[in-house]
């Protein structure tokens, strides 16, 4: 396990991390999420070593590492622009750490190659990181990271700098790569998409403190407060409580707690379809409905409906809710 | 930019004629004169005592303060491309000094501190009108040389990879070994040749502190001022041709090591 106990960070005037707490269990994948400046890489550089907390502990495996330097905690650390030694060859650069811990040649060259293999570079042991493409670096870094045998992987934006298809692609494979090694693994990233599609867990950064942790299911149905459940998703406000647009339904006809509304646009999205609406003539929501259920209600500009909440409100905000940046 | 033809072409008459003028004529001259008599005038006038002695006493020169610049340069691009520390902007500044002053003048101050009367003019051993003023004055005008090329390169490539060296198990040292100078040769290498030639080809202030005491305290430069001044002209050519041999198979060394900048 990893603790980090009551952590603050401070650069200059700007507090990066204000007295944070976090337990990220062990064998886990774990994912500090949030938008830029919410103090998550600063949090997964100081679990590193990479920088010193003002005040607070790191604790990995159950042993005190705040004052350890970043070579002696046991970790992997994979940085987001890749880091690769770029006048090494994929099979130095693999070998570097097993280099420096002085480890004997022919279990070197037998690890390397096995992990070329399983990161998908077999072959590419000569080569040099200019000679690959962004993902395949990325991987050979990875595969840098797995051959120190870390108690900890540490992934710092690993998928930030690459397209879309290729981060999607790499981000599945992380996951089986992690369900095969069950090496404790902390991943930082700003796309709630990445981090729902492969964490076990997501801790949601803010302005330097953690505003909720749990799964991906429980934060996306019982968020903590209106930046998590807007963070995780779209969300339509309703009065003064935030909904799901998907958890806004419509009908023709007048029913138990629905409010009458006007449809003011219907976007097709494909399978569903965006329906914005202006209640009672100036609260503008938005519900989302399957193509089928907009056809039925026959849909469009200046039609009349009634709306209603199909689940209980999750959250409810006095004031309009924080919109992430 | 887009160049016509025509103009493409111009420019580089100019360009070339430019330095044909100022450099490669002069340069031409010299060696012309030089072999004007025959190559064994030359090889006897190079081949006196007085020129034995000047020319190893300027390597001995160079070979003290090249590796003493090439540390401490590295050093101090280290400070200035990742250090944060008061008095930087200062630092920098300073290192710049040796091409701002006038090495005659350096020559002077060497002399104000540690000639007789000076400062520290009470040394055990003589410093001004002997070897070690002649390595302090070639040291002080060499400095901003691999500092200037070595500080744009660290910056360039950051500390991330330094970091991973360290998330990887390296401690500093190890990562300034495997990481960071292999990163940084060629601007190393760049600084070397550019030092080197600035050492043989110094002047100004290692004429003021030598005391030109021929066969002792006499550099190559030194011996053809002394020949020259003394109308011995063959013999100022054939030294002048020894010193331009040296910088061009430096420079040479250097426009070996310049393609290969690109990938480092």
């Amino acid at each position: 396990m990893i603790a980090v106990r009551d952590v603050t960070k401070s650069f200059g005037e700007f507090v990066a991390l204000d007295g944070v707490s976090l337990e990220i269990p062990d064998g886990s994948l774990t994912a500090l999420l949030g938008p830029s400046g919410s103090g998550k890489s600063t949090l997964l550089r100081i679990i590193a070593g990479l920088e010193q907390p003002d005040t607070g502990a790191i604790e990995i495996h159950g042993s005190d590492a705040t004052r350890l330097p970043p070579q002696r905690r046991g970790i992997g650390f994979v940085f987001q622009h890749y880091a690769a030694f770029k006048h090494m060859t994929v099979r130095d650069n693999v070998a570097f750490g097993m280099k420096i811990r002085k480890q004997p040649k022919d279990r070197i060259r037998a690890r390397v190659d096995e992990l070329l293999g399983v990161v998908g570079l077999a072959g590419y042991h000569e080569r040099y990181p200019n000679q690959l493409s962004g993902g395949q670096r990325q991987r050979m870094a990875l595969a840098r990271a797995l051959a120190v045998e870390p108690k900890v992987l540490l992934l710092d934006e690993p998928f930030g700098a690459l397209d879309a298809k290729v981060r999607a692609e790499l981000r599945e494979w992380l996951r089986r790569l992690h369900d095969e090694v069950h090496v404790t693994t902390v991943l930082v990233t700003h796309d709630q998409e990445e981090a729902m599609a492969i964490s076990d867990h997501i801790a949601v950064m803010d302005h330097g403190s953690i505003e909720q942790v749990g799964g991906p299911r429980e934060l996306y149905d019982e968020p903590a407060n209106g930046f998590v459940m807007s963070f995780l998703g779209p969300v339509s406000r309703l009065g003064d409580v935030l909904v799901r647009p998907h958890d806004l339904s419509l009908a023709n006809e007048a029913s138990d707690g629905a409010r009458p509304a006007r449809v003011a646009r219907v976007v097709h999205l494909g399978f569903e379809v965006r329906v914005e609406l202006l209640l009672d003539g100036r609260e503008r929501v938005s519900a989302q409905v399957t193509r089928d259920e907009a056809e039925r209600l026959e849909l469009g500009e200046g039609a009349a409906v009634w709306v209603r909440q199909t689940r209980a409100p999750a959250v409810r905000v006095p004031e309009p809710a924080s919109t992430p940046t | 930019m887009t160049v016509d033809r025509r103009s493409r072409i111009l420019l580089r008459v100019l360009g070339l004629g430019y330095l044909a003028l100022l450099l490669l004529i002069p340069i031409g001259i010299v060696f012309y004169r030089t072999f004007e008599h025959g190559a064994g005038a030359v090889y006897d006038s190079v081949t006196t005592p007085a020129a034995i002695s000047a020319f190893s006493l300027t390597l001995t020169v160079t070979a003290i303060a090249v590796p003493l610049n090439t540390v401490f340069g590295v050093l101090c691009a280290l400070a200035l491309a990742r250090g944060r520390f008061r008095g930087k902007a200062l630092l920098n500044a300073i290192i710049d000094l040796p091409f701002a002053i006038s090495p005659v003048v350096v020559g002077l101050a060497l002399i104000l501190v540690f000639g007789r009367g000076g400062w520290l003019g009470g040394l055990p051993f003589q410093v001004i009108f002997s070897v070690p003023g002649i390595v302090l004055a070639t040291i002080f005008i060499s400095v901003p040389f691999v500092v200037r090329e070595v500080t744009p390169v660290l910056k360039e490539i950051g500390d991330e990879q330094e970091q991973a060296a360290s998330t990887l198990g390296a401690s500093r040292w190890q990562s300034f070994w495997r990481i960071t100078l292999p990163s940084i040769r060629w601007g190393v290498a760049y600084g070397v040749v550019l030092s080197v030639a600035r050492c043989i080809g110094e002047f100004g202030a290692v004429s003021v502190v030598s005391g030109k005491i021929s066969g002792e305290t006499e550099t190559l430069t030194l011996l053809v001022e002394k020949r020259f001044q003394n109308f011995d002209l063959a013999g100022a050519y054939a030294a002048s041709a020894l010193l331009a041999l040296i910088a061009l198979g430096t420079l040479l060394a250097m426009t070996r090591i310049n393609p290969r900048r690109d990938d480092a």
